[in-house]
């Protein structure tokens, strides 16, 4: 074990100097690390994290054929016109039965063709429950330790899932097509409540005008939504990823009063300046067609006048700090359900406990408690001894 | 898969870029390996028609991809396949990435494409299980 270890670390040691070195092939090395969970990958973004802090993170979001690709390239072009890098990670679903995936967005990425500096990674979402938020993020400080300007997340806007993905950006970009649906659609739940920026593609097509409208009616609407939470004006921002840090955990957390201790403590304390001096930030909706670029060059203003009022506001800091809180919980989530696991394991694992379930000799709380109850006693006897 | 289990609980995925590149401009084959290799559960980035041997090095170096199937039906085979292998190699990739060639290649060019590197060559009619056997087999072993 240990002389295995001692290897990962070299190897580790190695990906990082190349990685900061700007060797491409270390990048994608380090990613595919990160992706499948690969001995030496923690060691692996522990040591990439110093070097991390520099890159706006764009998030891109919107129902398949929005044209979420075909933009991420022009965006991309246009950074690099600028004389900008970018890493652009783009998730696509996998599938249930298989775990394969055809991962087809590049396939749109023409304008950077053989440009290096334009570091483009498809992920697939491999079924991991919370875990691709993590190895998404994880993904990004790879591009950010790198040197990368601007990274951008793109994933479809189907599930929960990547809204957890996309809301690991500091900058939330939903995509609408004209005519996608009557305005009830405007009122539910999900990717619309999380955008910073709102972009009407393909704003060449009938309906544009309507679509632009209830966008910007559901905009004004959702003014505070916030306010019955616990953040104030800045509900919209902070409410969200503070108070409902991801769905697992919300499930999970709910009843502990941990999270939400967290969520009220971060907001009261930034509370009363906020109130007073920085202003909140307005959703704003821009028109583009991305396949002849049209409204590409007012979207990367729009995006960077978010990037300031994140600056100005102090809400990138505060963002920061709610992300790196939600990796902590996640983290030690996926620790504690590998342990378990084993242990469940050990007591014969969960199929053949269900049996015995369904065979009305024990109850799933009965066997909950037996398994849990070594590493509780564990704890607390650690505990006892500080 | 019992190696990889023994390591953890790493997940590995055969990654594969199916890469159309020349003038050719018939991608039916293609998006029936990218379907298959999916169905099989493998990750297939597709290239797209009308690529570069520069645009083919570029996927495969940053999507890290185990298996490179390059699909020529046009018979450049001779010219575009070295290109692609010297830009892996010039990105330190050509060594561990298993490389394919499927489409129409007369059997006289073949020892020479091996030569250079090519793993296997199919030819049209090759059983897609066949393929998926020869990925599975030979797709590199890597941590």
């Amino acid at each position: 074990m240990s002389h295995a270890e001692d290897r990962g670390e070299t190897r580790v040691d190695a990906l990082v100097s190349d990685l900061l070195d700007g060797k491409h092939r270390a990048l994608a090395r380090a990613i595919t690390k990160i992706e499948n969970r690969s001995p030496g990958y923690r060691e692996l973004v522990s040591r990439l994290h110093a070097h991390t802090g520099g890159a706006d993170v764009i998030g891109i979001t919107g129902s398949p054929g929005a044209g979420k690709s075909t933009l991420v390239d022009k965006l991309a072009k246009a950074y690099r016109e600028e004389g900008l890098t970018v890493g652009v990670i783009a998730v696509d679903p996998s599938s249930p039965y298989t775990g394969g995936a055809v991962l087809g967005d590049r396939i749109r990425m023409a304008s950077n063709v053989g440009d290096m500096d334009v570091f483009f990674r498809s992920m697939s979402a491999r079924g991991q429950l919370g875990g691709l938020s993590t190895a998404t993020s994880d993904a990004v400080k790879a591009l950010d330790a790198f040197g990368k300007d601007k990274v951008i997340v793109e994933t479809v806007g189907a599930g929960q899932n990547e809204v957890d993905v996309v809301r690991t950006a500091d900058t939330v970009t939903v995509l609408v097509q004209p005519g996608s649906g009557d305005d009830v659609q405007m009122l539910k739940a999900g990717i619309l409540e999380i955008g910073d920026v709102f972009v009407v593609n393909k704003a060449d097509m009938d309906g544009v005008n309507r679509t632009v409208a209830e966008l910007e009616e559901m905009i004004h609407l959702r003014d505070n939504p916030g306010a019955t939470l616990d953040s104030g004006h800045h509900g919209v921002d902070s409410g969200l990823p503070e108070g409902v840090s991801g769905h697992e955990g919300a499930q999970e957390s709910a009843h502990d009063g941990h999270e939400r201790e967290n969520g009220h403590d971060g907001a009261a304390e930034a509370k009363p300046e906020e109130n007073d001096d920085a202003p909140d930030w307005e959703p704003a909706v821009v028109e583009t067609v991305a396949t002849s670029g049209d409204g590409v060059g007012e979207l990367v203003e729009t995006l960077a006048a978010h990037a300031d009022y994140l600056a100005e506001s102090g809400m990138r800091e505060r963002k920061a700090r709610t992300r790196y809180a939600e990796e902590i919980r996640q983290l030690l989530r996926n620790d504690a359900n590998a342990l378990l696991k084993e242990e469940l394991d050990r007591h014969g694992g969960a199929e053949a406990l269900a049996e015995a379930v369904a065979a009305r000799e024990t109850d799933p709380y009965a066997v909950a408690d037996e398994v849990f109850e070594p590493l509780r006693e564990c704890v607390e006897a650690r505990r006892g001894e500080e | 898969m019992s190696a990889d289990a023994e390591r953890g609980h790493q997940q590995r995925t055969v990654r594969c870029l199916i890469a159309k590149v020349g003038l050719d401009g018939h991608d039916r084959g293609a998006h029936v390996i990218a379907r298959a290799f999916r169905d099989a559960g493998f990750e297939v980035v597709y290239s797209g028609l009308h690529r570069a041997p520069e645009e083919i090095v570029q996927a495969a170096v940053q999507e890290d991809v185990d298996v490179l199937g390059i699909s020529i039906l046009s018979g450049a085979h001779n010219t575009l396949v070295p290109k692609i292998i010297d830009g892996l190699k010039e990105y330190d990739a050509f060594e561990d990435t298993l490389i394919l060639v499927g489409g129409i290649v007369p059997d006289e060019d073949r020892p020479k494409l091996k030569e250079m590197g090519v793993s296997e060559v199919f030819g049209p009619g090759t059983p897609m299980k066949e393929t998926i056997e020869f990925v599975r087999e030979n797709a590199p072993r890597r941590d």
